[in-house]
């Protein structure tokens, strides 16, 4: 049975019919056109599909989408403010954290949970945290200097 | 009509020209009277001289409006060879010759556009390329364009892997590039009238340095008629005076990657695009004997097609798709076949005749009799891999759309012209009306060879009318792609008590004959490969079979050196002659601090060496054991790496460092078990990959070489991560691993007792 639910993205509000219990991430890609968001695995294993729920980390191919219902919900889409990149995107780029770049959505959305929840986190801290996130590119050193490096910048404004 | 254009050329012999430049006769899109005038137009101005060798290109409408205006450059390998391999067919309607292997197109506009068949999976070199043309031609990075992996689009490749991308196509645009640096240059001194030795391109601007005078390439092309072949006596800037080769240049699209734009295959969407999913067998080699689509062609929107064993639905969602997949009732045959428990007696059993790159091979120096005799000891061990996935973490992935009778596919595949030959074999069309195009994709390691995704969205978008994807699960790409492939490897050898080898002797069955010749300089030896039939379906993996050639070699040279009571290190020194090998391991070695790294009781070393592909590595790592639990946790990885003259070192690094982590999976615990024709772990949650959490120290030592051609460097740094953990396992432990991976269920009970029980 179909359902008119309202999904609240990157700040903007979608009023969608769909079946409740579709994935968050079909919806966002097939519905929403938001395909930075990626499909990597279906269970929940490699992080590709990350995306924050009210700042959290959240594997959107298992999340129904009637559980998010009407939460805040950014993917890597609304990351960015006014053309300006967040300070992890920033250090992936400075950093050269990505080979493929198919993961690289899900590190960043993975790695600015962490920063949320631990402004300055230590090496074992991002490994544990970013554990459940797959590169098979084997960028992994390089995500957690970005990670770093992005949390560095992050003090560094809110000194300023 | 081909032969008469080719008739015409032949004024141009018997001089070879390689490089022809030419101004676009395209009638701006704007003022264009037709479509089909166009065209015709293309074809005419260029029927005269070598130019028509390009008139099959020029008659794509895609590609003149692509372009518009400007100067045009292509390198043709051999205008002989190009010219005889028109023959009979229609100059509009063929494939491109295969002999322009690259070309590039200025625009008014000063942007320079650059075509190659290669694509990128990651391995940065639509970021090397455009340093290339950017060296070459004088001009910033930032105003060049790559269009890849476009069947319509870009010359003919046979594909991206093997580590051909620097070797052959770097060279190939460095010569372009530089060609039309130099064409440029005279054009300019003829408009200024001054000496052409006096004129520079810096920047982008044509420039003259006496009289001031300069003009941007773009508006120097403006209105120009050029229709000539240039010499291929053109200078390359030598690498000593590189200023963006050698340097490095950020991913040059890295923006759209960390903002999530850019998009893959599998983000593709167009108006009207449908989802589509395909019924797979229970088994391998299962064949089917009935199947009822009532339940699932009664779903609303769904389409269910079936053609022979064919069976696939499109639907508008993904999720509809697959409910009318699991609405299907099917019924299939199995056969037995073997499981992954028996695997490697399977393989000794099974040899076959193979022709080709894949047949059987032979290597013989001196008597391997001989050698035997001479040495004072002997050596024999039985080495293994086990089938392992590539996994890349975009799935298989295709769009396809068939419109005015052609079909195009958007597609991940490192194979693009091949997936175009597939598709126009499979539905019977000419290959002219077949267009692929390959976005940059999530990532291949030599998993992406092939078109399976592309022809089950083009049967699905045939018959629906519509446009369709198809993107594989998972479970998908982990049963029906293809595998790296298992092997068994026998090596005898002899050494004389001084630590010289004397005999070598290896056999390798299934796995491949990559990197199978030893490195190592020994007088006797006998080098085998045996092709055999594999229960599961196989082919390239990131370095071949040189993963496997490496672990057995260099898993022996560690066992020959203990054997004869040598330091491994020493041991492979003396035996070698090669002064670039020796190079690589004697950097790692300092490095690493080899023999003077202080170890606790639960550490080991190794170490591992080799050459593939114009690259040469040495890899010494530390490991440390968990005697209880078992586990085994590689802590530090040296590699030094040597591929002559280093075009971008950070990429460079990143490739390395990626390779090692890629490699570690295959080295401890990556192995795909089957039984009764099915994977039995085709998840992530049952087939293990490396984590942050296996995360060793890595460092990376490069040696530049700017005296020696540049190899590629995407696979060659895998080989010797997994004999050096093994050999490092038993440096901890005094137990022997003779199999990849080394420890799937952690440490074997011989190796968890404490060294002084």
């Amino acid at each position: 049975m179909r359902e008119v639910i309202e999904l609240h993205v990157n700040g903007v509000r979608h009023r969608i019919e769909v079946e409740p219990n579709r994935s968050l991430l079909s919806v966002l890609r097939e519905d929403l056109d938001l395909t930075g968001t990626k499909y990597g695995c279906g269970e929940g294993q490699c992080g590709a599909c990350t995306v924050l729920i009210e700042g959290r980390a959240v594997r959107s191919c298992i999340t129904p989408v009637h559980l998010v219902a009407s939460r805040p919900i950014t993917t890597i889409e609304g990351l960015a403010r006014g053309g300006r990149l967040h300070p992890l995107q920033e250090a992936f780029l400075e950093v050269g954290a990505l080979q493929c770049g198919y993961c690289t959505p899900g590190m960043i959305m993975t790695g600015v949970a962490l920063l949320a929840s631990n402004p300055e986190p230590s090496e074992a801290e991002i490994v544990r945290f970013m554990n459940g996130n797959i590169c098979r590119c084997g960028a992994y050193g390089r995500i957690i200097r970005a990670i770093q490096r992005a949390a560095q910048k992050m003090r560094e404004e809110g000194r300023r | 009509m081909r032969e008469e254009i080719f008739g015409e050329t032949s004024c141009l012999e018997p001089e070879r020209y390689e490089l022809f430049a030419t101004s676009l006769p395209i009638i701006p899109t704007h003022h264009a009277p037709s479509r089909e005038g166009q065209d015709k137009s293309a074809v005419t101005a260029l029927a005269e001289g070598p130019l028509s060798a390009i008139a099959p290109l020029l008659t794509r409408r895609q590609f003149c409006q692509a372009l518009g205006a400007g100067l045009l450059v292509l390198l043709v390998r051999d205008v002989r060879a190009l010219q005889e391999s028109g023959g009979g067919q229609r100059a509009g309607a063929s494939p491109l010759p295969r002999e322009i292997s690259a070309w590039l197109h200025i625009g008014e506009d000063g942007v320079v556009t650059v075509y190659t068949g290669k694509v990128e999976v990651g391995q940065n070199i639509r970021t090397s390329l455009t340093q290339v043309v950017a060296e070459e031609l004088r001009v910033p990075v930032e105003r060049i364009r790559l269009v890849m992996g476009d069947t319509d689009l870009t010359p003919f490749d046979m594909g991206t892997f093997g580590s051909r991308t620097t070797p052959t196509m770097a060279a190939h645009l460095r010569r372009v590039a530089a060609a039309t640096r130099e064409l440029l240059c005279d054009l300019a001194a003829q408009q200024w009238k001054v000496e052409r030795a006096t004129v520079e391109i810096s920047e982008g601007t044509v420039r003259h340095a006496a009289s001031g005078r300069s003009q941007d390439i773009g508006a120097l092309t403006r209105g120009q008629k050029l229709a000539r072949p240039i010499p291929d006596t053109v200078a390359l800037t030598p690498p000593q005076q590189w200023r963006i080769l050698g340097t490095s240049v950020p991913k040059v699209n890295g923006r759209a990657f960390v903002t999530g734009e850019h998009r893959y295959t599998s983000d593709l969407k167009l108006p009207g695009m449908l989802y589509g999913k395909v019924l797979r067998p229970p088994a391998f080699g299962a064949t089917l004997v009935s199947v009822d689509t009532r339940e699932a062609e009664a779903l609303p929107g769904v389409i269910v097609v079936r053609e022979g064993d064919f069976v696939g639905v499109a639907a508008p969602s993904s999720e509809q798709a697959a409910r009318a997949l699991a609405a299907i009732r099917a019924e299939w045959k199995t056969t037995p076949q073997p499981s992954s428990r028996e695997i490697f007696e399977y393989l000794k059993r099974n040899e076959i005749e193979a022709q080709g790159w894949e047949g059987r091979s032979q290597h013989v120096v001196g008597s391997i009799e001989e050698g035997w005799r001479l040495a004072e000891k002997h050596f024999q061990q039985t080495y293994t891999v086990a089938y392992i996935a590539h996994a890349p973490l975009e799935p298989r992935a295709a769009v396809a759309e068939w419109k005015d009778g052609r079909l195009t596919v958007w597609t991940g595949t490192q194979r693009p012209f091949g997936v175009r030959s597939e598709l126009a074999r499979a539905f019977g069309l000419p290959e002219d009306r077949v267009r692929v195009i390959v976005p940059d994709t999530g990532s291949g390691y030599g998993g992406k060879h092939t078109g399976e995704a592309a022809l089950e969205a083009a049967r699905l978008a045939r018959a629906a009318g519509r446009p369709v994807k198809v993107v594989w699960t998972r479970e998908e790409e982990f049963t029906w792609a293809y595998f790296r492939p298992a092997g068994v490897i026998e090596v005898r050898s002899g050494v004389k008590a001084d630590g010289t080898i004397t005999a070598w002797e290896f056999h390798n069955y299934n796995s491949g004959a990559a990197a199978i010749r030893t490195p190592y300089a020994i007088p006797h030896q006998r080098i085998e490969f045996h092709p055999t039939r594999s229960p599961l379906r196989q082919g390239s993996y990131r370095a071949l079979a040189a993963t496997a050639n490496h672990f057995a070699r260099e898993t022996a040279m560690d066992e020959l050196a203990h054997m004869v009571g040598m330091d491994p290190l020493a041991f492979r020194l003396k035996n070698l002659t090669d002064e670039r090998l020796r190079a690589v391991l004697e950097a790692a070695a300092n490095r690493f601090g080899w023999g003077k790294v202080r170890l606790a009781s639960d550490r080991g070393v190794g170490l591992a060496a080799g050459l593939e592909k114009g690259g040469y590595v040495a890899t010494c790592v530390e490991i440390a054991v968990d005697r209880t639990s078992g586990d085994v946790k590689v802590v530090r990885v040296v590699t030094a790496f040597e591929c002559g003259a280093i075009l971008n070192p950070d990429h460079l690094r990143n490739q390395i460092e990626g390779a090692l982590v890629m490699g570690l999976g295959g080295a401890l615990f990556e192995a795909i078990e089957f039984e009764d024709g099915k994977i039995l772990n085709a998840r992530f949650s049952r087939y293990r990959v490396p984590r942050f959490s296996d995360l060793p120290q890595i460092e990376v030592v490069l040696l530049d070489r700017r005296d020696l051609p540049s190899a590629g460097a995407g696979e060659t740094p895998i080989v010797g991560i997994a004999p050096a953990i093994g050999n490092a396992i038993f440096h901890a432990t005094g137990v022997r691993r003779r199999s990849l991976p080394l420890v799937p269920h952690g440490l074997p009970l011989e190796a968890r007792r404490q060294p002084q029980d």
